[in-house]
């Protein structure tokens, strides 16, 4: 497992950098707060805020505040933040992607017993490239009514991205990767991308690498999703099929998220909305940011941790005592949470 | 879903029609024997010309030729033609090039839940038009500086248009009440934004059908938790390529759903997951079932209706009360059984058929 950078050789507390987000936020980073005050996990939140101010020179950037603590303690945790329309800012997601060189999107997908959907025993986890792509936002107007999108594939990216993914799978005792693409069309970006799997993959004999195209994943993966375990690909591909995995397990509610930077910078997030109009009401379900959380305990090696609390909100979904609302109950964020927070506690 | 206005009366000589085969590899060579086999022992009146394209040559005489039969005969009938990776970049897919050279812009597929196969999600009844031509499948791609490639995707005003309207007019034809685009015009805010706004224009012609869009990973997530809310989907190259086989997988697997590729003056039809299957080749296990129900497909484009039929019945009888289901969606029939029963069932309806 990662070693955490963040380590105190005294063995006191981890520091990680909270963002709590707008809308839901706040409300669900205070549960997670109290969940793992209950769990004795040796945490000490610093809390900042992200949003963009113009720095000199004129270009948006994040406060220096929020910066300096994350490049301190190496981890963060953060809940959605909003989109703004007009606000003249980029989005706060791109600023601190840009600023981390957040190059890798992990979203772990497992099926929560006791949340039922059509699809049982989802175990995959996709790996999606961040940074380059489809989304690298260079778009052109070559005549009237004709726009020309770039998607950019490098050889640096797609190197770092596959040795990720391979080390992710050592480190996590996943049995094999598959490359997702459409080298049959795209044939020489894709085929760059895939080359380079391909390559890195030598060097991980340990781990059985697989391609296929991404056509084949999305048609098999709605018939049997038991068949994936880690997927590696580029931005597009990767987002769609992470939301579409999101779907398989419950949807974004109830689905972890980590991105992974260079300098073993580490930001987990919950990767639903804000959802404006239940904020403020204690109506929200805090399971997706408690599950980046324990993502976040497993990265930083904090395993025994990261079980408890894990185990503890599966077992209060299971239940189905104290469901909020998303989840098919009525009950109140801080009565599921505080039903977590005793569970964690009767597991010591 | 021919649209009588936009392609010419097919061609016929003597009562009986032509129409170019294309093989393929993997599976198509023993599809398209079975749907030669059904059609000749229910006397439809057509005469395939069979055009092979071999994958393994580099040059495009093959393709080229097939294109020319096409295009004389103005219906063709397709396997999947492989795309090998050991061939060099410059060496572009052939499917592909068949589809832009003949402009069949609109690919057509219709899914729908089968009574007689098990699925997770019933009551499916999705129509997805998936622009065919542009997009991500431009095939344009250089490397600039090496270990950097650039791969462009055109969106243009009058695909967008064309694609639009064909979706919106066959919504109409078939009764259907909404059409949903699907993009991602929050990150590529000019190539999928032109899109959207031309799907905008043309919905604002046909007041009688809702009009709505969704962002492609949402649309996704949506697909495999409540597919029951869609119902004509309108969508660029990429994103109905993801969202068709989705929609394949949630109706019962590629065996089943056939498909369609409509141009102003050409059609080609194929299975609508185009999967060449080459682990289960030659082996007698393979699903007729998309296949047949692409040639019925071309027998409707051909105004053979009364075959088409027929057949299509005998299939949906095979499938749904006889049960006869091969193993991709859990049952131990092989292909020739398949069949088998199907020119049982035609033959039992008192039709004229060849010797069994």
């Amino acid at each position: 497992t990662k070693g955490c950078s963040s380590l105190e050789p005294d063995g006191s507390d981890h520091t990680v950098t909270l963002i709590p987000g707008d809308g839901i936020g706040p409300e669900i980073s205070t549960a997670v707060m109290k969940i793992f005050e209950a769990a004795k996990a040796p945490i000490r939140w610093e809390e900042r805020n992200v949003t963009a101010i113009k720095g000199p020179g004129g270009r948006w950037m994040i406060p220096p505040d929020a910066k300096e603590s994350m490049d301190r303690s190496k981890i963060g945790l953060k809940g959605p933040l909003k989109t703004p329309i007009a606000a003249g800012h980029p989005s706060m997601n791109l600023l601190l992607r840009k600023t981390f060189d957040l190059y890798a999107n992990v979203r772990p997908c497992v099926s929560i017993e006791g949340y039922k959907t059509p699809y049982t025993d989802v175990n995959l986890v996709t790996i999606r490239e961040n940074t380059e792509g489809e989304y690298s936002g260079i778009e052109h107007v070559i005549v009237d009514g004709v726009v020309q999108s770039i998607k950019l594939i490098t050889e640096n990216a797609s190197r770092r991205i596959a040795e990720y993914a391979f080390e992710y799978a050592r480190n996590n005792q996943r049995s094999s990767v598959t490359a997702v693409h459409k080298a049959n069309i795209m044939r020489m970006s894709d085929g760059l991308f895939l080359r380079k799997c391909r390559e890195v993959a030598e060097n991980y004999k340990d781990v059985k690498f697989t391609e296929m195209y991404l056509d084949t994943v999305c048609l098999n993966m709605v018939q049997d999703p038991t068949q994936f375990d880690v997927l590696v690909m580029p931005n597009l591909y990767g987002d769609i099929l992470s939301d579409l995995c999101a779907g398989l397990i419950g949807g974004l509610g109830v689905t972890p998220s980590g991105n992974i930077g260079a300098n073993g910078v580490a930001i987990f997030e919950s990767v639903h909305g804000t959802a404006p109009d239940i904020a403020g009401l204690d109506l929200a379900n805090p399971t997706a940011l408690l599950l980046s959380a324990v993502m976040m305990l497993r990265h930083m090696g904090l395993h025994d941790y990261g079980n408890k609390i894990q185990t503890a909100c599966f077992d209060t979904i299971r239940d189905k005592k104290v469901l909020t609302k998303d989840l098919g109950g009525n009950s109140k964020c801080s009565e599921f949470t505080a039903d977590i927070c005793r569970r964690v506690q009767d597991l010591d | 879903f021919a649209l009588y206005f936009f392609l010419p009366p097919p061609a016929k000589y003597g009562g009986r029609h032509t129409v170019t085969l294309i093989p393929g590899d993997g599976i198509g060579p023993e599809l398209l024997n079975h749907v030669r086999e059904v059609f000749r022992f229910s006397c439809v009146p057509v005469d395939f010309e069979v055009v092979h394209v071999n994958s393994a040559l580099e040059t495009e005489e093959d393709i080229n030729n097939a294109i020319t039969a096409i295009r004389r005969n103005g219906v063709a009938l397709k396997g999947n033609i492989e795309t090998k990776h050991t061939m060099p970049p410059s060496v572009k897919s052939r499917n592909n090039l068949l589809r832009t050279s003949l402009d069949l812009y609109a690919n057509v597929m219709h899914c729908q839940s089968l009574p007689g196969v098990q699925t997770r999600h019933q009551n499916i009844d999705i129509m997805i038009i998936r622009e065919n031509t542009e997009g991500e499948y431009s095939s344009l791609e250089h490397e600039n500086v090496p270990g950097v490639v650039e791969s462009l995707k055109i969106i243009t005003r009058n695909n967008s248009l064309r694609i639009a309207e064909y979706a919106f007019r066959l919504a109409r034809e078939k009764g259907r009440r909404r059409v949903t685009a699907v993009h991602k015009a929050n990150i590529m805010k000019l190539g999928d934004g032109l899109f959207l706004q031309c799907c905008r224009e043309v919905a604002s012609g046909y007041p009688d059908i809702t009009f709505d869009s969704m962002i492609v990973d949402n649309t996704t997530m949506q697909l495999v938790s409540k597919p029951q809310q869609f119902d004509v989907m309108v969508m660029p190259n990429l994103y109905g390529n993801v969202v068709s086989n989705v929609c394949a997988g949630l109706v019962g697997g590629p065996g089943l759903v056939p498909g369609a590729n409509y141009g102003r003056d050409y059609a080609v039809f194929e299975t609508a997951t185009r999967n060449t299957g080459k682990s289960i080749a030659d082996k007698n296990i393979a699903n007729p079932t998309a296949m047949l129900l692409a040639g019925c497909m071309m027998l409707d484009h051909l105004k053979l209706h009364d075959h088409a039929s027929s057949i299509r019945n005998a299939i949906f009888t095979t499938m749904n009360e006889n049960r006869l289901h091969t193993a991709d969606i859990g049952g131990q029939g092989t292909t020739s059984e398949v069949v088998q029963s199907v020119m049982r069932i035609i033959q039992s309806k008192g039709q004229l058929t060849a010797e069994f």
